[in-house]
């Protein structure tokens, strides 16, 4: 039974002129800002189509079992039931998915990996009918013993968690309950090891942190008319979603029509598949619109994480403070499912020697599978980790060299030129010893700031806060510094490419133009962005920007800190194209008024076409008149190359990127509370497009930084592998009183290779920003605090 | 049950409500207010934040039963409010404002109710303004909660200072903008206030 009608809350599209005319480099407000300010912007929670139904669904309540038996008698007898699902009914052989690895089942199949698999679906007619309904399938389980960590994944009699494995991983992994390993080896480690004058180890453990978008995973399946369905949904990607989503359902491509519905933050959770294949299974079996929305519990369970990691680090210095060596081993806990596990060992491993000079480099990185919740892509990607691992390890030898912190990595910091431990060459600016300098060089924030406003403590600027622990007793500043080097864009040489359609045409006596790609807005600005650029190509004022669908080629995922460069850069380049069009007709109809149509360079300017030396040659409308010019083409930055299998060596990355933070902390040292009073950052952006953004993309980032370092982290029960803290009571996130100021100083250092110059920046400030805060803590408290987050029993010892 | 409310100016009435179902629910899904946002619905982040005879609340703790016969404004309705309040303001006394907004009551308010909402040329709250002038709009899950807790602070505290703004926002999650952004539009809208006065 085909669905009639336009759900609520389709998007629109979104024009913007009347007030903006900023082209790039201007701060331009946000096209969709008065939607989101009045509550009208619709999120992909917020559709609604009469007739709807609400799916459910049932997830593992054990971390790894054999499913003996799913009885769903009873939740098939709930008055307003319309459909349950399993494993059994799912339509056509492909029954599992997966980001490069197809290793994750639709519904449980015989087996649940990880704590809140799902198992089975529902669709009622009301959400809590859904709810219920659910919690009477009756699934019996016979428990596995569960994979936990390196030891008990590769136990020799280890229990495998995907049997039968046939990717293209397994031939080099030296256990098959290792996803990907990738070793990085260059130089000689051994004898430079001897030339080291002083030699420190580390073995760091980072957490589990959780993207923690506000915007729940959900959205509306329709069922269409020809067979095939509607999908309304928060994605990052829609066209990876679509190649996943499609075969499942037994459906070509062009049937499964997906638009992107507003996306309430992403940070890399929604960059797997969801509730995608639920809701649209139940639309087809019921044939009315499914809605599903997880609440924050579940939410917990219906995403992947970041990789938690232990690292062990060893690196080596002369008295003169050069760095002779690095010997790493990075171990990535991938949970129970591939997700982006290979791409995290690979930038993992390629960026684990940190922005410095490292000549004699042997890492290994690897991810397991476990038992534990399956870990993919967050903001920073196994660069993250690294980070944390190599910047504590450059404090220690610091100290041991007996040298100032920031001299020793300025010294030591790698510069355009350098040789990455891949071979790499590093061809654009590499700012490290600057940023750093610049991030040292700002204000300190005043001491004792609880003291400003009078004569009693205010108690907010204290550790504690308004607990009222502490009017300033036992109360130590420590100050730390950290740096990083994050990769732009999808590597190792897959094909990232993105598309564009421009059009160009008159409306209203005005020449405007129309900019369509499938990129994901999740709230970073690319649609601000896109706007921008075709205002500075085209010369136009208005620009309408259509929603995000699969109507148009792949813009690729809104990850990697790619999208300005990428699918802005695919946006440039089919106004390029257009531009030329119409520089072409203008040709055709007045070039012989004028000799500068065929010897001058001509631009596209405030509506009309004009010389080099700013002389106008004809008004856009008048060249345009009835005719509309669009072009929809592909845009490739240079290709990557596969890093060598034995070696790592190979150029791996399109763009490197950097941010520097400085952490001035205060902690209570008694109770073990920390105050973050300032996170400093100095990143190199090549060239802001949009100046507001780009700082609100820095100040973001390194929040989620510091998160990491004193809050966030999912508890999985090592004896269990089940989750202990779904939910925003006891999984902390950084409220505005934890956060600090975060003044940023942006540097523009352009990288000839990318468009305008531009370099990709919404990871590298979350990198740095976590080692920034543990150093400050470690200088506070003179502790070596190994593992993030830090929490008070660490700092106190009880 | 049956549970009759005003949202934003206008006098509702919801039918077949069951017994745990949220404010929050009944303004999503049945009233057709989506813009109150389910973030968490345990009333951690304060997406959800609505005035409930003028105290900010987290809606998905409020039990729908509990309204009956109370004022919501949500943010659909934010404009509205502010607007109301200017005009309240200048024809009453002055001494009586500051006390009747300090007891976080519902401030004298004229309802003007319209049927249509349109993006295009729509009046903003001064709060709603800053927030996009300032940058403080990402993904803007949370604007529409901390919209109007912030909206509710301004009003009983017109000059705060950062720490003001802080605790009076540290029930309100923000994941993508570090709040620094944030805290620019409050101190925007606070000194627009200032000036207008």
């Amino acid at each position: 039974m085909p669905v009639k009608g336009t759900p609520i809350g389709t998007p629109t599209k979104v024009t913007q002129g009347s007030k903006t005319k900023g082209g790039i480099g201007e701060s331009t407000l946000r096209p969709d800002g008065t939607l989101k300010v009045t509550g009208e912007f619709a999120y992909s929670s917020d559709m609604w189509h009469e007739d709807m139904l609400w799916g459910q669904i049932l997830r593992s309540t054990v971390a790894h079992a054999e499913i003996v038996s799913i009885d769903t008698v009873e939740a098939l007898k709930t008055p307003g039931v319309y459909a349950v699902m399993t494993y059994d009914d799912l339509p056509t052989d492909v029954k599992n998915y997966g980001l490069e690895i197809q290793d994750t089942p639709v519904l449980a199949h015989g087996k649940v990996r990880h704590h809140g698999e799902p198992v089975a679906i529902v669709a009622a007619d009301h959400p809590e009918t859904a709810r219920r309904a659910a919690a009477k399938i009756k699934v019996e389980y016979r428990e596995l013993p569960v994979i936990t960590d390196e030891l008990s994944a590769t136990a020799p009699d280890a229990i495998l968690i995907h049997e039968g494995r046939d990717d293209h991983h397994i031939g080099h992994v030296p256990h098959p309950n290792i996803v990907h390993r990738q070793p990085i080896i260059r130089g000689d480690v051994a004898a430079a090891r001897e030339r080291a004058d002083f030699i420190v180890e580390g073995e760091y453990t980072f957490g589990m942190q959780d993207q923690a978008f506000l915007g729940p995973e959900s959205g509306l399946a329709v069922p269409a008319e020809d067979g095939g369905v509607d999908l309304y949904i928060a994605t990052q990607w829609l066209h990876s979603d679509l190649r996943q989503i499609a075969p499942v359902l037994g459906l070509p491509e062009d049937k499964v029509r997906m638009t992107l519905s507003g996306v309430g933050g992403a940070f890399g959770g929604r960059e797997d598949l969801s509730m995608q294949i639920h809701a649209c299974l139940l639309a087809l079996r019921t044939g009315k619109p499914v809605k599903i929305v997880y609440n924050r519990f579940e939410s917990f369970f219906g995403h992947v994480h970041r990789h938690p990691a232990k690292l062990y680090y060893e690196h080596g210095a002369t008295k003169d403070g050069k760095l002779t060596h690095l010997k790493a081993r990075i171990v990535l806990d991938g949970g129970a499912y591939a997700s982006a596990s290979p791409a995290v060992v690979g930038n993992a491993s390629s960026l684990g020697a940190g922005p410095y000079v490292i000549d004699n480099v042997d890492i290994e990185a690897i991810a397991l599978y476990t038992n534990n919740p399956p870990c993919g892509a967050m903001r920073g990607f196994g660069a993250v980790q690294a980070c944390f691992a190599y910047e504590a390890q450059m404090d220690k030898l610091a100290d041991k060299v007996g040298m100032d912190r920031v001299a020793f990595r300025q010294l030591n910091a790698m510069e355009q030129g350098t040789v990455m431990p891949t071979g790499q060459v590093v061809d654009s600016p590499a700012p490290v010893a600057e940023l750093l300098r610049r991030v040292k060089a700002m204000p300190m924030p005043p001491e004792q700031q609880w003291l400003a406003a009078g004569e009693a403590a205010d108690v907010r600027q204290l550790p504690g806060g308004l607990s009222n622990t502490t009017h300033g007793e036992g109360v130590v500043r420590g100050v730390g510094y950290a740096v990083g080097i994050k990769n732009v864009g999808f590597s190792e040489g897959f094909d990232d490419y993105s598309t564009a359609k421009v059009r160009m045409e008159v409306v209203g006596g005005e020449a405007v133009a129309t900019v369509h790609t499938a990129m994901a807005e999740v709230g970073q600005g690319g649609v601000t962005v896109h706007a921008q650029i075709a205002r500075t190509e085209l010369g136009v004022t208005q620009v309408t920007i259509n929603p995000a669908d699969t109507q148009v080629g792949s813009a690729g995922s809104t990850s990697a800190s790619r999208q300005t460069y990428v699918t802005g850069g695919a946006v440039k380049n089919s106004c390029e194209l257009v531009r030329e069009k119409v520089l072409e007709m203008g040709r055709r109809k007045l070039g012989t008024y004028h000799p500068a149509w065929a010897t001058a360079e001509l631009l596209l300017e405030g509506g009309k076409i004009v010389t080099d030396a700013g002389e106008v040659l004809a008004d856009l409308v008048d060249v345009l008149e009835g005719e509309a010019v669009e072009i929809e083409a592909e845009w490739r930055h240079r290709p990557t190359e596969a890093f060598d299998l034995r070696t790592g060596q190979g150029f791996g990355h399109v763009q490197y990127t950097f941010a520097a933070h400085r952490a001035v902390v205060e902690v209570d040292t008694e109770l073990g509370l920390v105050k973050v009073i300032e996170l400093a950052c100095a990143q190199d952006v090549g060239k802001a497009l949009n100046p507001l953004s780009v700082i609100g993309q820095i100040q973001g980032g390194t929040t989620q930084g510091l998160g990491i370092a004193v809050m966030e982290e999912i508890i999985v029960d090592p004896k269990t592998a089940k989750v202990r803290n779904p939910s925003f009571t006891d999984y902390l996130i950084p409220t505005i009183l934890d956060t600090p100021t975060i003044p940023v100083d942006v540097l523009e250092l352009a990288d000839e290779h990318a468009p305008y110059g531009l370099r990709g920046i919404g990871e590298a400030p979350t990198l740095s920003s976590t080692p920034a805060v543990l150093a400050a803590i470690r200088n506070a408290t003179g502790l070596e605090l190994n593992r993030t987050p830090v929490r008070p029993e660490h700092l106190t010892g009880t | 049950m049956r549970v009759n409310f005003t949202v934003n100016g206008r006098p509702q009435e919801a039918d077949d409500v069951w017994e745990g179902e949220s404010l929050l629910y009944v303004l999503r899904e049945r009233m057709g207010l989506p813009g109150s946002k389910n973030a968490c619905e345990q009333g951690e982040c304060g997406s959800c934040t609505v005035r409930l005879d003028g105290v900010p609340v987290c809606s998905c703790l409020v039990a729908a039963g509990q309204v009956e016969g109370r004022e919501v404004v949500t943010v659909e309705g934010l404009a509205d409010y502010a607007r109301q309040r200017v005009c309240g303001a200048e024809k009453c006394d002055t001494s009586a404002k500051s006390d009747t907004l300090s007891q976080g009551g519902s401030p004298t308010w004229h309802p003007k109710p319209t049927d249509s909402q349109t993006g295009e040329g729509t009046e903003l709250a001064p709060i709603q303004q800053a927030f996009i002038d300032a940058g403080a709009v990402q993904c803007g899950f949370c604007t529409p909660g901390l919209l109007v807790a912030a909206d509710e602070m301004l009003e009983h505290n017109p000059n705060p200072t950062d720490a003001d703004i802080r605790e009076a926002l540290s029930g309100n999650l923000c994941r993508c903008t570090g709040y620094e952004k944030i805290m620019d539009a409050v101190r925007l809208a606070a000194a627009r206030q200032g000036e207008a006065v």
